[in-house]
C-alpha cells in the first residue's frame, strides 16, 4: 500500500479512511498528467530553444502564391514554458504533502487512532491553520500578476528578444549572460550610458531625498517657532499641494517652467530680471527636476514631521533650556535625534521610491534633453524611465529587462543594508 | 526691537514660501477659465474668464472623451481599491497576529517581490493579458492594479501590532473562531486603517501613469484620466486644448483633495506609525 501511493496519488488516504482527502489528491495527479501530456510537455520541450520552426513561406504551385506558415511563437513558448514549471512546481508540493499525509495516517492507525476526517481538517484549517485561508487568496493574486511577469521578465534578460528578433515573425532564444556583459563592458556605448544614467540615479535618489527631508523639516521647525502667528494657515497652505493629484502638479510645473511659460513671463516681463528665457528644460533639466521635486515633496516632510515634532516631550526643551543650552544646541541634541529615529525607516522608503521615481522624471521631462553620448536615453533619465522608453518604445525588452535586474540589484541592496542597520524591527513583539 | 524686525522677516518669508506653492495651483484654476486660447500666454492673469472650457471638457468629446476617461478611471478605482483594500487587511492581519512556520520567510519574499520595479513586470503582464484576452480592458487594469496588493502589507500590519493581544485571548476563551476574531473583533476597532487603505488604494488608480499608459496604449476608448490629459498637451493638439487640461486637471483634483483632507490624519500615522514598526 505505502508503494502503491508513490504512484496513485490519495490511494494511502483513501485506504485508512480519509476518502474524500484522497480523492482530492487523485484528481490533481489525473489534471496534471492530462496537462503534461497534451501540452506541458511539449511546452517544456520548445522551451530549451524557445521554439524550433521559423515563420516561413513556402511555394504554393496549385494556387500559385507563396504561402506563408506559422512558426512557433518565442514569446508563448517562454509564458506557457514559465506557466508549465510554476504548475510543476505545485505538483511536487502537493507531491510530497500526499506522502506526508498518507505516512501520518498510516502512522495514526498503528498507533490505534483513527485519522482525522475531512470535516476535522476543515475545522483544524478554520482554527489553528487560518493564516492558510486568509493568505491563499493574496497569494494567488501575487503569483498570477506579479511573481510570474517577474519570472518571465527575468527570462527575458537571458535571451535576444528585441526589434530584430520579434515574434511572430522572428525566434528568439537563450543568449546565457550576453546582454549582462554588453550592458556593463563589452559595449562602450551601451555601457557608457548605464553608468553614466546609474551615477544620475544615485545622485538624483541622495539628492531628492535629503534636500526634501532637510527642507521639509526646516520649514516644519520654522513654522512651529516661538512668535510665528497662524501657525495652522501657514502649514494648510503647504498641504493643500499634497491633495492635488502628483500627476497635475507635474504636468502644471512642467508648463510653468518651459521656455515661454509663465515663471520666465513673470522675471522677463513683470519683474525684468532677466533678457531672455531661462531654459529650465534644456541646459539646467538636472536642477530643475531636483527643484520640481522638491516642491512636490517639501510639504510631504512638512506634513509628517509636524506630527512628530509636537511629540517630543516639551520637558526636554525646558530642562535643556535650564542647562544654557541655545537653539542650534537643542535642535542637535534632542529635535534632531529624535526625529531621525522616527522617521529613518520613512526616510529609507523615500530613498528607495526616488531611485525608481518615474513619476516626476517622465511626466516632467521624460528623460529630456536627449544627447548624442547617451544611448536611447537623456540627460535626466534615470534607469526606471530609461527601461520604460526602451521597452515601449524601441521594443529592446532583452536590454529592457537587463536594466530591470540591475535596478534591483541596487534597490535591494540599499534596503536589505538599511534594513539591518534598523534596530526597531526588533520593536515588532513589543505590543503582544 | 530685533526681535520684533526678525518676526516679521519671518513672516514675509513664510508668505514668499506660500505663494511659490499657492501658485501653481492658483494658475491652474485661473487658465481652467481662461477665455483665450493656447498654451502660452504672455502675462500671468487671462484677459477673459469663461465657463466655456468646463463645457466643451464634457461635450467637445469627439477627440478627447473626458467624461469616459473620468468614468473609466472612476470604475476601476472603485474596484481596485475594494479589492486591494480586502487583500492587505487579509495579509496584514495574517503577518501581525497568527503565528506560523515561514511567517518570517514569507514576510521577508513579499518585501523582496516589492523591490522589482513595477516597470519591469509590465511587458510580461501586458503578454500574459493578452493571452487570456484581457488587454486593454478595464478588468485587466483593475487586476493588475489589486492582484499584487500582497506586498503592501506594512502599514497595516503595524497598525494590527497596536492591538492588545488580550483582546484575542478574551475572545478564543469565549469560543470564537480566528475567523470570528478577524471579522467582528479586529476588523471593526481598525477603522483607521481600513479608511486609510480604501484611500490610498482609491486615490493610486487616479494618479497611476506608467501602468494604464502602457496596458491602454493607443485605445483612446480606456484611458484613465492621467493617460488622457497627458495625450492633451502632446505637442500636436496642446495649443488648442491647454484650457480644457486645465479645467479637467481641476475636476480630477477636487474630489481628490477632498478624500485627502478628510483623512490626512490617518495619513501621517499610516506613514509613521506603520513605518517605525517595520
Amino acid at each position: 500500500m505505502a508503494i502503491l501511493n508513490f504512484f496513485v496519488m490519495g490511494s494511502r488516504c483513501a485506504y485508512y479512511g480519509q476518502r474524500a482527502k484522497g480523492a482530492l489528491f487523485f484528481v490533481a495527479q489525473v489534471v496534471f498528467i492530462l496537462f503534461m501530456a497534451f501540452f506541458g510537455a511539449n511546452n517544456l520541450l520548445l522551451f530549451r530553444t524557445l521554439g524550433a520552426t521559423e515563420q516561413h513561406t513556402v511555394w504554393d504551385e496549385a494556387l500559385q502564391i507563396n504561402r506563408v506558415i506559422r512558426g512557433d511563437n518565442s514569446m508563448i513558448v517562454l509564458i506557457f514554458g514559465v506557466l508549465t514549471i510554476v504548475a510543476c512546481i505545485a505538483f511536487i508540493v502537493l507531491y510530497v504533502m500526499n506522502i506526508r499525509m498518507g505516512n501520518k495516517a498510516a502512522r495514526m492507525v498503528a498507533a490505534g487512532e483513527s485519522p482525522p476526517s475531512f470535516k476535522e481538517d476543515l475545522y483544524t484549517l478554520w482554527h489553528d491553520k487560518y493564516h492558510v485561508v486568509l493568505l491563499t487568496l493574496p497569494t494567488i493574486g501575487l503569483v498570477l500578476f506579479t511573481v510570474i511577469p517577474l519570472i518571465f521578465m527575468i527570462l527575458m534578460a537571458f535571451t535576444n528578444f528585441d526589434r530584430m528578433n520579434q515574434p511572430p515573425g522572428r525566434l528568439f532564444t537563450w543568449v546565457g549572460l550576453d546582454n549582462f556583459r554588453e550592458i556593463t563592458y563589452a559595449n562602450p556605448r551601451l555601457s557608457n550610458t548605464f553608468f553614466s544614467i546609474l551615477r544620475w540615479t544615485l545622485t538624483w535618489a541622495v539628492i531628492a531625498t535629503f534636500s526634501n527631508y532637510i527642507g521639509g523639516m526646516a520649514l516644519a521647525l520654522f513654522i512651529n517657532k516661538k512668535g510665528i502667528r497662524f501657525k495652522a494657515m501657514w502649514r494648510s497652505f503647504f498641504v493643500v499641494t499634497i491633495a492635488v493629484p502628483q500627476f497635475v502638479s507635474l504636468l502644471v510645473l512642467r508648463q510653468l517652467l518651459n521656455d515661454n511659460g509663465t515663471v520666465n513671463v513673470i522675471l522677463m516681463n513683470y519683474l525684468g530680471w532677466i533678457d531672455e528665457p531661462i531654459r529650465f528644460w534644456g541646459t539646467h533639466a538636472r536642477t530643475t527636476v531636483l527643484l520640481a521635486n522638491l516642491w512636490v515633496g517639501i510639504p510631504f516632510t512638512l506634513l509628517i514631521t509636524t506630527g512628530i515634532l509636537m511629540n517630543i516631550p516639551e520637558e526636554l526643551y525646558e530642562s535643556a533650556k535650564l542647562d544654557g543650552a541655545g537653539p542650534i544646541m537643542t535642535f542637535r541634541k534632542i529635535t534632531l535625534p529624535y526625529m531621525l529615529f522616527i522617521t529613518t525607516p520613512y526616510l529609507i522608503s523615500q530613498f528607495v521610491g526616488n531611485l525608481n521615481n518615474f513619476n516626476v522624471i517622465w511626466l516632467t521631462t521624460a528623460g529630456q534633453p536627449l544627447t548624442l553620448e547617451l544611448y536611447q536615453a537623456g540627460r535626466t533619465d534615470l534607469l526606471i524611465t530609461w527601461l520604460y522608453s526602451l521597452a515601449v518604445n524601441e521594443q529592446d525588452f532583452r536590454l529592457a529587462a537587463t536594466i530591470g535586474i540591475l535596478v534591483f540589484i541596487v534597490v535591494a541592496t540599499f534596503s536589505l543594508i538599511s534594513f539591518n542597520l534598523l534596530a526597531s524591527r526588533k520593536r515588532e513583539e513589543e505590543f503582544s | 526691537m530685533r526681535k520684533k524686525v526678525g518676526l516679521v522677516f519671518s513672516h514675509v518669508f513664510l508668505a514668499i514660501l506660500s505663494i511659490v506653492w499657492l501658485l501653481p495651483i492658483a494658475w491652474l484654476v485661473m487658465h481652467s477659465f481662461r477665455e483665450e486660447p493656447g498654451a502660452f500666454v504672455s502675462y500671468v492673469i487671462p484677459r477673459g474668464f469663461t465657463f466655456q472650457n468646463y463645457i466643451n471638457l464634457f461635450t467637445d468629446t469627439h477627440l478627447f472623451n473626458f467624461p469616459l476617461w473620468f468614468w473609466n478611471t472612476l470604475r476601476v478605482a472603485i474596484a481596485s481599491c475594494l479589492i486591494t483594500s480586502v487583500l492587505v487587511l487579509m495579509v496584514s492581519y495574517v503577518f501581525s497576529r497568527l503565528r506560523f512556520t515561514m511567517r518570517r520567510a514569507y514576510m521577508n519574499l513579499l518585501l523582496i517581490i516589492g523591490m522589482f520595479p513595477g516597470v519591469m513586470a509590465l511587458v510580461a503582464i501586458f503578454h500574459v493579458l493578452n493571452l487570456i484576452g484581457l488587454t486593454q480592458s478595464l478588468v485587466g487594469l483593475t487586476l493588475v492594479y489589486s492582484a499584487g496588493a500582497a506586498t503592501g502589507f506594512l502599514i497595516a500590519k503595524g497598525f494590527f501590532d497596536t492591538i492588545p493581544r488580550s483582546i484575542d485571548e478574551a475572545a478564543t476563551i469565549d469560543g470564537a473562531s480566528k475567523n470570528d476574531i478577524f471579522w467582528k473583533i479586529t476588523l471593526p476597532i481598525s477603522r483607521p486603517i481600513i479608511t486609510y487603505t480604501l484611500i490610498i488604494s482609491f486615490i493610486a488608480p487616479w494618479g497611476d501613469f506608467m501602468l494604464s499608459s502602457i496596458l491602454m496604449r493607443g485605445n483612446q476608448e480606456r484611458f484613465t484620466v492621467a493617460v488622457g490629459l497627458r495625450q492633451m498637451i502632446e505637442r500636436e493638439t496642446v495649443s488648442a486644448y491647454f484650457t480644457q487640461f486645465c479645467a479637467g486637471a481641476v475636476i480630477v483634483a477636487i474630489p481628490l483633495m477632498t478624500l485627502f483632507l478628510l483623512t490626512q490624519r490617518f495619513y501621517v500615522e499610516g506613514i509613521v506609525g506603520g513605518a517605525s514598526k517595520g
